[in-house]
């Protein structure tokens, strides 16, 4: 693993972070879009 | 005779279902792509920075992060003002659906840029002109979510929305230039710029651009996908209220 010095807690927070929010926003929508195609689904039969 | 058809025809809700559909895979596959690898490069095959050392690998996630949140509400305000002109849905849908994206993307910036700050400045917050205005954008993205939460009607909540998108471009704008207009700020100028002079080294450059263009395909991917849920919603609410009348 490189070795990022004194900023490596800096680094990987910012990181760890960026893919937490994003990661839960992807997450978060394609549950929803998943849910939203499956009771229309229902709806339409 | 053949209809003559016109750009407007792609936002008819059956339409953009259609080619939104077959767009997705390729959004979603170019986002992964060009994200992997400009992170992986920023992150793993950079040097140091003279001045910054290695924190300037936060670069790679705040730059693209936070040229997102301004330019995911200017497509709103496109968006909503294609709504005010035209009344076409689907574009007010789609300003509805990028409004969460862009949220998240100022959240990281802010965030991003606060832990930068900190071992930069001195500092993780300090009212310089560009912080203030995300900081206000971040708060105008919260309102724009919830006018739309609180409004039942949806062609009303649309209309709303796009008179505070249309007021909220503002402070988008001014997070765009801020640090041109007050020098006296703490945040330094832009990172990419057609001025030779002020863009960064090359050898940031490259990842760095790449990362950005994959932070816009996940954004195209995002706000494709949630257009589609929020036309999918709508659907399903007109039959509900259909079977309720028979």
């Amino acid at each position: 693993m490189i070795d990022f010095g004194r900023y490596a807690f800096d680094i990987w927070l910012s990181y760890g972070l960026s893919a937490t929010l994003i990661g839960g926003l992807v997450i978060w929508s394609l549950a929803e879009a998943r849910t939203m195609r499956r009771r229309l689904r229902e709806r339409e039969e | 005779m053949t209809a003559r058809r016109s750009i407007w025809d792609l936002a008819n809700p059956r339409r953009f279902m259609g080619w939104s559909g077959a767009a997705l895979p390729w959004a979603w596959t170019l986002a992964t792509l060009l994200s992997a690898t400009g992170l992986t490069w920023g992150l793993f095959f950079t040097p140091e920075d003279f001045r910054m050392g290695h924190s300037v690998k936060i670069i790679y996630v705040h730059v693209p992060s936070a040229f997102l949140a301004i330019n995911a509400w200017m497509m709103m305000l496109v968006a909503s003002l294609i709504w005010l002109v035209r009344r076409h849905h689907v574009s007010a849908l789609a300003a509805r659906a990028a409004a969460p994206v862009g949220l998240v993307m100022t959240a990281v910036a802010l965030a991003t840029g606060a832990i930068w700050g900190k071992p930069m400045w001195g500092t993780y917050w300090a009212f310089d002109p560009r912080l203030t205005s995300f900081l206000i954008l971040f708060l105008f993205y919260l309102g724009y979510v919830a006018l739309w939460q609180a409004i039942e009607n949806p062609d009303a909540a649309a209309d709303l929305t796009s008179i505070l998108c249309l007021v909220g471009s503002v402070f988008a704008l001014l997070s765009r230039y801020a640090a041109q207009f007050w020098s006296q700020g703490l945040h330094q100028g832009a990172s990419l710029s057609l001025d030779a002079q002020e863009n960064i080294s090359d050898v940031f450059w490259f990842p760095l651009v790449l990362t950005m263009a994959g932070f816009v395909a996940l954004f195209v991917a995002l706000v494709l996908l949630r257009t589609r849920t929020h036309i999918r919603r709508r659907r399903l609410h007109s039959l509900s209220l259909k079977a309720r009348l028979a």
